[in-house]
């Protein structure tokens, strides 16, 4: 085995099993995506495990991030941008048009590559989210804010200054505030979007414990160019490559013994 | 290889070679240009020395405390002008700033890219540079005529027209700068757009907008020519409802600097020196402000 | 196999979400849309209400308003050829003597400056620019007329006099420092720093690895100036010049303490003439009937010239913008 694979396959020691019993929160079906008349993504077929780790993997250009985007219908802000095909979220098809979009994003929260504060305290940051959709008395709102700030282990480090502006942290911080942000909402699914390509490799790992805890509670799935990362956290991995997935599949299946030689090439670092 | 002997280094390369007259040509313009330079501070200084000059020897407690005096009469200030002039501008900014706020909102946010933001932008910037005397003739007919009078509603929506233009650009300008990814966060928790907007874009472009505003009531405090036909001028206490006109710092110091009045005369140019330092006050204090938010 | 996630209960099936109404966001929407339509109103007004205000008297004089120069109260004839001279000479002076130096002052800011100074020098030509027209009109009147009057009037009065061409036109009858050339004068000084900024603003764009390769072959700064920097600019320097053409012709309160404000035409550039916004600025509050209608149909010329060159103007900025 190369040496990428070998590191690859340490990884997934550390890794919790997939379970395959799980029932499916998010079906795509026949999905295609077009940039205009370019198509970017080619009758995309897949299916997200409730409480799972989903990793999309590929080379740059594959379309993990564009199919990623689609979820939370993100890409509705652009108009040369769009999709057709169904993706059931519990069974509703977020891609019709009698969806309110709004709502959908409360329940499917993304994290980006780039952290984004908001320029606002980090109370309000936090609190910012919450109040689109509930009306919380202020001790109840307090809670929250308190309990999305431990869920992203940052509780800690901000609970004396949260009248502070979000934008005096530190990246991997900042990048922790959005992931709290994210789940005040108590959304169904997260979506990350690369959320450590920017960061450190200390905030990196404590941001990969975060996403193992926030596991118990929310459907994830993550888009990731790094490998390693994707063996370390993910049960479920998807291999794509030129906007088709190539392989899907349990995430030690995939590295160890994936069916496509595609795979196999990509795994091993021939290309990508 | 070993090191050439000192020999070969002065070969056929001999300095000197540029023409005297490529010398001569830039030492020319770096002269003329600095010299152009120098002019332009010098006129700055000049002016401001002249204000300061004839404008502080005229300065007094009546200035600021007594109206502006009848022809003939002696003494006096320029109180009613002044505070006129306060009255005016704020009148101006007022209705200038939501109208100048929200279309730029919509060039930089919800009309991107179509032809209508790309037709209001190019004639707000040409409404930018027009004459302001204009300005002032299309008040008179929209409202002087019909209200049958000169009013204070008029010289403020005048000088409103005047200041829209400079706070359209400068929001749109300033909300540009705000990176994509900050509103896509915003949309990803589920904003609507109008959220995203006031909550997160302008509070980001927050610091140039308010310099877009100041800049603003720079620009409008010191206009005179729109006043003319509509708020004019008087030497009285502006009436509550505004009507017959309001007295004012511009229109003020036109008509008193060519009378033949003396303390007419210096009267007009108290005014000039106080309102030349209100504008250029307030053109500092927003570039700082801007210089110290890009700084941030 | 694999149930539908309907079946299961998960934790957060309590979270009862209440939409926001979607009212705000549509009179937001619509409120933003409005505002923009609002500038095109003001303009579309502007331009209305001049050819209205105007019509009269065009009718009155048909296309012979423009031509000819009597403006006659007492009689009720009026023709804007004069304020048109007035308008179109003392922009001319202003551009000729304007343009270079707002260029030098450019070049300075952009080549020859050192760093530390340049923030001192940008913020001059700000503050020259945010000093109000009037304020720039008494200074002509009271500090630069007086002195324009003697060193240069008088004596190039004196040393023309009777000379073929220049004899007429900077010969000084009653040289008192006002008039056209001062004018012209002001004006330059008023549009110097709108075009420098823009032409700095212009060089500013042109990317530095241009400059640096000049530099590198051994070019002076004049050349480097001459066979770079201008041809790239290019076609924006002649639309700064035009954005500063446009205020130069709307000037008024500057123009009208400097310019004399004669009715008569004069071949002279030392005598006092008159241009439109001066004209305007001092007849209208006293003016009724025809008068008033000659007045605004004087706005009304001024209005479609300098509309046209704002317009010519930013068309030409916007295509090296593109490029």
């Amino acid at each position: 085995m190369s040496p990428i694979a070998v590191n690859t396959a340490a990884s997934l020691g550390t890794n919790a099993a997939a379970n395959l019993s799980a029932p499916v929160r998010i079906a795509v079906k026949n999905l295609n995506f077009y940039y205009g008349d370019a198509r970017a993504l080619k009758d995309i077929n897949l299916d997200f495990h409730d409480r799972q780790v989903t990793a999309l993997i590929g080379p740059s250009g594959c379309g993990k991030s564009t199919l990623l985007r689609t979820f939370n219908r993100i890409y509705s802000l652009y108009p040369e941008q769009r999709a057709t095909g169904e993706i059931l979220l519990d069974g509703r098809n977020v891609l019709s048009n009698g969806i309110d979009v709004n709502e959908l994003r409360a329940r499917v929260g993304m994290v980006f590559q780039k952290p984004t504060p908001f320029p606002m305290s980090i109370y309000d940051n936090i609190a910012f989210g919450i109040r689109l959709y509930e009306k919380l008395p202020k001790s109840e709102l307090d809670d929250r804010i308190e309990e999305s700030l431990r869920k992203a282990a940052l509780w800690d480090e901000v609970k004396d200054k949260l009248r502070q502006s979000g934008m005096g942290l530190s990246g991997g911080q900042q990048q922790r505030l959005c992931i709290a942000r994210t789940v005040a909402q108590r959304p169904e699914v997260i979506l990350f979007d690369e959320p450590t390509s920017a960061l450190d490799p200390i905030s990196t790992g404590k941001i990969e414990e975060l996403i193992e805890q926030l596991r118990a509670e929310f459907t994830i799935v993550i888009v990731t160019h790094n490998m390693q990362q994707a063996a370390r956290i993910s049960q479920f991995t998807a291999f794509m490559y030129l906007g088709e997935v190539v392989e899907f599949g349990e995430t030690t299946k995939i590295f160890m013994n994936p069916n496509k030689k595609q795979t196999q090439d990509y795994i091993t670092g021939r290309f990508g | 290889m070993d090191a050439t002997s000192p020999a070969h280094l002065n070969a056929s390369v001999t300095w000197g070679r540029v023409r005297r007259s490529r010398h001569v040509a830039d030492k020319a313009l770096k002269v003329i240009c600095t010299l152009f330079t120098v002019l332009g501070a010098c006129v700055l200084g000049w002016i401001l020395l002249m204000l300061l000059f004839e404008g502080f020897s005229a300065l007094s407690v009546n200035v600021f405390t007594q109206v502006t005096p009848g022809p003939g009469t002696q003494g006096g200030g320029i109180a009613n002008a002044i505070v006129g002039s306060l009255i005016l501008t704020f009148l101006g900014i007022t209705v200038a700033t939501p109208i100048g706020v929200l279309a730029g909102t919509y060039l930089a946010e919800y009309g991107r890219g179509s032809k209508l933001a790309e037709v209001v932008r190019f004639l707000n910037d040409i409404l930018l540079s027009a004459p302001s005397i204009l300005i002032g003739l299309f008040v008179y007919t929209l409202m002087v005529q019909p209200m049958g009078g000169y009013s204070g509603w008029a010289g403020g929506v005048a000088l409103a027209i005047i200041a829209t233009p400079v706070i359209v650009r400068t929001t749109e300008d300033m909300l540009r700068i705000v990176p994509g990814s900050l509103r896509e966060a915003g949309a990803a928790l589920g904003a609507p757009m109008s959220k995203v907007i006031t909550n997160v874009t302008w509070r980001a472009a927050r610091a140039g907008m308010v310099t877009g505003t100041l800049l603003a009531m720079a620009r409008i405090a010191g206009e005179t020519a729109p006043l003319l036909f509509t708020a004019l001028n008087n030497n009285f206490w502006f009436r509550p409802d505004l009507m017959g006109g309001v007295s004012n710092l511009p229109v003020m110091i036109y008509q008193f600097a060519l009378a033949p009045y003396q303390n007419w005369r210096e009267l007009a140019w108290a005014g000039a020196l106080l309102i030349t330092l209100a504008i250029l006050a307030l053109s500092i204090v927003a570039r700082l402000l801007l210089k110290k938010d890009t700084a941030r | 196999m694999v149930a539908l996630a309907q079946d299961i209960v998960t934790t957060h099936l309590d979270t009862v979400r209440r939409s926001p109404k979607p009212t705000f966001d549509r009179l937001f929407r619509l409120a933003s849309y409005a505002s923009a339509l609002l500038v095109l109103l003001v303009l579309a007004g502007i331009i209305g209400s001049m050819i209205w205000g105007g019509l009269p008297a065009f009718q009155q004089f048909g296309f012979g308003f423009i031509t000819s120069s009597v403006w006659d109260v007492n009689n009720d004839q009026y023709g804007a050829w004069v304020a048109i001279v007035g308008t179109l000479s003392s922009a001319f002076i202003a551009l000729v003597i304007g343009v270079p130096v707002s260029l030098g002052i450019a070049i300075f800011l952009t080549q020859l400056c050192p760093a530390w100074l340049k923030r001192p020098v940008a913020t001059t030509i700000e503050l020259l620019a945010a000093v109000p027209s009037i304020i720039y009109g008494m200074w002509g009147l009271f500090v630069f007329a007086p002195l324009f009057a003697s060193y240069v009037q008088i004596p190039t009065s004196q040393l023309v006099e009777g000379l073929p061409v220049f004899g007429t036109i900077l010969y000084a009858r009653v040289p008192s420092g006002v008039g056209v050339l001062t004018a012209g004068i002001i004006l330059a000084i008023m549009i110097i720093p709108f075009v420098a900024s823009i032409t700095r603003d212009i060089f500013d764009q042109i990317p530095t690895i241009l400059r640096e390769s000049a530099y590198g072959i051994g070019c002076t700064t004049w050349e480097v100036v001459r066979h770079v920097l201008m041809p790239q600019a290019g076609v924006s320097i002649i639309g700064a010049v035009m954005l500063g053409l446009g205020r130069a012709l709307g000037e008024t309160m500057a123009v009208t303490f400097v310019i004399g404000n004669a009715n008569r035409l004069s071949a002279s550039i030392f005598d006092p003439g008159s241009t439109i916004a001066s004209r305007i600025a001092n007849e209208f509050n006293e003016a009724i009937g025809l008068q008033l209608n000659a007045l605004m149909a004087l706005g009304c010329i001024l209005f479609l010239v300098t509309f046209t060159v704002l317009v010519v103007a930013r068309l030409l900025i916007a295509r090296v913008q593109n490029h």
